[in-house]
């Protein structure tokens, strides 16, 4: 085949969708390029943004939690009401508002438009909006702090009924604003959602096939697909739950006898609740872990120089993750009481997943296997991901086991599973992430010495964090109690463990602060990156200019003509060779 | 290219070097985006129906009367979709006359029909099938709630419709949104369809 021929056929190919340089949208005043930007890439600075101030809360509410159990009684301003408080909000934010935001909306925003080829999202102004919506639900929630009563204490599952009912910290605004918010947040991902979706769909540019998209695209994209078709589980328990609060109706609370009063409720199904809830929070699960995953595929394939082990498979197995994560929510229910023969079936399911889970990490450890490997900061996230990923499989599988679920639900070990494998590693993948792609954001590198101790220090601390929850937790210390007490069955030295536990969260805690000046400082007296300072294929990194201008790619679209993960070719020239180089004599391809 | 053969090709064996796709998928971006809404909007009332099915097991679930008003809605939300069909197929022959008598109607229709469930809600709780009284109430209020608000989202597109079709805006820039619209329309017709036939068998 003449393949050198077909760069000139390609001019064929010109859709009719593509969007000229001057059609683009372009802002007359400050405001309209900073604040109501419809620029894909200043929305994702503020959604990020956003999403790690409201971070930032939870993670100072984590560290009040700690004080607690490492020294109870010792600070008097945590009631036992401010601490389910505390528990319930550090939840609910760090999953829904922090993770969800930072990967869909801020990773997604920055990235999908660069790496398809595109100028910016296919619906700028609509997108505009999902921020703003996102926003008001990020105040409507911090609103709860300061209303009477105080956030809602219900455990970040709002179980019904005790989630509305008089004696639960915030049962009257608190909630309202906690359901209200949530559902703000709900209708503005979704417009963000369509968004993400259709542009990958629509707007890839010429020769960017489906099998040639980078796997960060893959997997944002498929855990936009899973938020848009799981939130609206959320958005439904969320209004049905406000109704029984606001207007008395009984679609999940049952008849009840409350503080010696018998309420108007009549016979209504908390179980029901659970079902919803856990229809959207089970691929809650992979709406973090999808992105995360496609985005530590692609720095370990950067980093280690070598192309990506099984791409197909990847591939393959972010999709299949993604329809198996709608088939296995009862596994957090175990203990709600269910049909013997619907507990094996989702036990079954649940283990299912852990097939193309475990297809994912063998490639990742292959594609290390006899790579260049370049132990960046970004590199060393990555890896760390992988490790802790595996550790929080390991006990997934443990817990999906209805008979070991139940001794060991509603204990510390339930903690330790789930952050190993939902908090930590994909707050992992996002420092990797920010490592990485900090240079083409801002045009500067950020300063290697503190991104390694920021590393090591959050790395290690983690694991003196969570792995003494396992022990305690299969002693049977339960948790969201705010002090356990003097009890038979748990010895004193778990509280000298808890103690241990509660320093390291401090010190892991104080350490991001680092991370945060690293930032802040880098944009200025940062090293100046480059166009490509890592040597990557894919588009992003192939811009006319750093940061890239509004429009991406300056006046033409690149085209594409391989895959993303052309590194270390035998025969070609350099290491790596982008997306948009064609077929010549230094890139070694085939003919 | 199909969708299982795109993604059985092995991208780095595969024609290295050349441009194989014209990227872009299938279909117009309007409509992949209203489909793909659809889908999250036919969610939200798949989750309604679940719980709904889940929550009448219950021994305290009382079914409520079905007004008979409701088959008359039913009839003029009907005929608010043809006449929306109708406006989109005017749209594509070029008859600007069809297209705006068939756009009036068809929102017109709408407006009737969120009137007319209005009224069926003034009946019931006239008769004392408040939402708090039963849970089946509870459905039957949230449902049409959640239906009507969809319409009412609907008739904000048919609004800016209805100004572009009074500024003369030419008929082939209006093509499109009268095409969404009308498939918009459909889908709450049928969505309308299902939740009365679940009220009418339950």
């Amino acid at each position: 085949m003449a393949m050198t021929d077909v760069a000139h056929d390609a001019v064929d190919y010109v859709r009719p969708a593509e969007i000229a340089e001057e059609a683009l949208y372009h802002p007359k005043t400050w405001l309209g390029k900073y604040v109501f930007s419809q620029d894909a890439k200043i929305i994702a600075l503020q959604y990020s943004m956003t999403a790690m101030a409201v971070g930032l809360i939870a993670l100072l509410l984590s560290v009040l939690m700690r004080l607690q159990l490492g020294f109870p009684g010792v600070f008097s301003f945590i009631t036992p009401d401010a601490y389910i408080q505390f528990v319930t909000m550090h939840g609910m934010i760090m999953v829904i508002y922090l993770l969800t935001a930072l990967f869909l909306g801020g990773f997604g925003n920055y990235l999908i438009p660069l790496m398809v080829g595109a100028r910016d999202m296919v619906f700028p102004y609509v997108n505009m909006v999902s921020y703003w919506v996102y926003l008001f639900a990020v105040l409507l929630l911090l609103a709860s702090f300061f209303v009477p009563g105080g956030p809602t204490g219900s455990g970040w599952t709002l179980y019904p009924p005790q989630t509305i009912l008089p004696g639960t910290p915030g049962a009257d605004w608190g909630i309202l604003l906690m359901l209200i918010s949530l559902a703000f947040f709900v209708i503005g991902f979704t417009m963000g959602g369509l968004n993400y979706v259709v542009t990958v769909l629509q707007a890839r540019t010429r020769g960017m096939s489906l099998m040639r998209l980078p796997l960060t695209v893959w997997g944002i994209f498929m855990a936009t697909i899973l938020a848009l078709l799981a939130f609206p589980a959320l958005l439904v328990s969320a209004v049905m739950m406000t109704l029984d609060s606001v207007l008395g109706t009984s679609f999940f609370m049952p008849a009840i006898v409350s503080m010696g009063q018998t309420l108007d409720y009549s016979g209504g199904s908390p179980v029901l609740f659970q079902h919803l809830f856990w229809f959207f929070g089970h691929p809650e699960v992979y709406i973090v872990a999808l992105p995360a995953f496609g985005i530590v595929s692609e720095l370990i394939s950067v980093h280690a120089r070598k192309n990506i082990f099984g791409y197909r498979l990847m591939v393959w197995a972010i999709v299949v993750i993604g329809g198996l994560s709608f088939v296995v929510w009862a596994h957090h229910m175990y203990v709600s009481g269910m049909n013997p023969y619907f507990g094996f079936f989702f036990a079954t399911t649940t283990l299912i997943i852990a097939v193309p889970t475990a297809i994912k990490v063998y490639n990742w450890v292959l594609t290390l296997w006899r790579g260049n490997i370049r132990l960046t900061v970004p590199m060393l996230f990555a890896i760390a991901f992988v490790f802790t990923f595996i550790n929080g499989g390991l006990t997934g599988i443990f817990l999906g086991n209805v008979i070991v679920d139940i001794p060991l639900s509603d204990t510390y070990f339930v903690v330790a599973h789930f952050h190993m494998v939902m908090a930590v590693s994909p707050v992992l993948a996002v420092f990797g992430a920010v490592y990485h792609w900090y240079p083409k954001i801002t045009g500067r590198m950020l300063n290697e010495t503190l991104g390694k101790f920021h590393f090591w220090v959050t790395f290690v601390g983690l694991y003196c964090i969570y792995y003494p929850m396992h022990y305690l937790g299969i002693l049977g210390v339960p948790r969201r109690y705010y002090a356990t007490g003097v009890t038979d069955f748990i010895p004193e030295s778990a509280q000298v463990m808890n103690a241990g536990i509660s320093i390291a969260a401090i010190i892991v805690a104080s350490t991001q602060l680092v991370f945060l000046y690293n930032l802040a400082v880098s944009t200025t007296r940062g090293k100046p990156a480059g166009d490509n300072p890592w040597g990557a294929t894919t588009l992003e990194w192939q811009t006319a200019t750093t940061p890239p201008s509004h429009g991406n790619f300056g006046k033409e679209l690149p085209l594409v003509y391989r895959w993303a993960y052309d590194y270390s070719v035998p025969g070609a020239k350099e290491d790596f060779i982008p997306q948009n180089v064609p077929a010549s004599g230094d890139t070694g391809d085939a003919r | 290219m199909s969708l299982r053969r795109q993604l059985s090709t092995k991208p780095w064996l595969a024609q290295r070097g050349v441009v194989t796709d014209a990227g872009g998928f299938v279909g117009s971006t309007p409509k992949v985006t209203l489909g793909a809404f659809l889908c999250v909007a036919s969610m939200v009332f798949a989750l309604f129906i679940a719980a709904y099915f889940i929550r009448m097991t219950y021994a305290d679930w009382r079914p409520i009367p079905v007004p008979a008003l409701l088959w008359l809605n039913t009839v003029v939300l009907i005929g608010s979709s043809m006449a929306l069909q109708w406006a989109a197929v005017s749209s594509r022959r070029e008859h600007s006359d069809g297209m705006r008598l068939g756009l009036t109607l068809g929102g017109g229709c709408a407006l009737v029909f969120l009137v007319g469930q209005w009224l069926a809600w003034r009946q019931l709780s006239g008769l004392g099938y408040f939402i708090d009284s039963n849970p089946s109430n509870a459905f039957f209020y949230t449902l049409t709630a959640v239906h009507g608000l969809h319409l009412l989202g609907g008739l904000g597109a048919w609004v800016r419709a209805l100004v572009r079709v009074r500024q003369g805006v030419e008929i082939a820039r209006l093509r499109m949104t009268l095409e969404l619209c009308a498939i918009y329309w459909h889908f709450l017709l049928l969505v309308w369809l299902v939740l009365f036939g679940l009220l009418l068998v339950t």
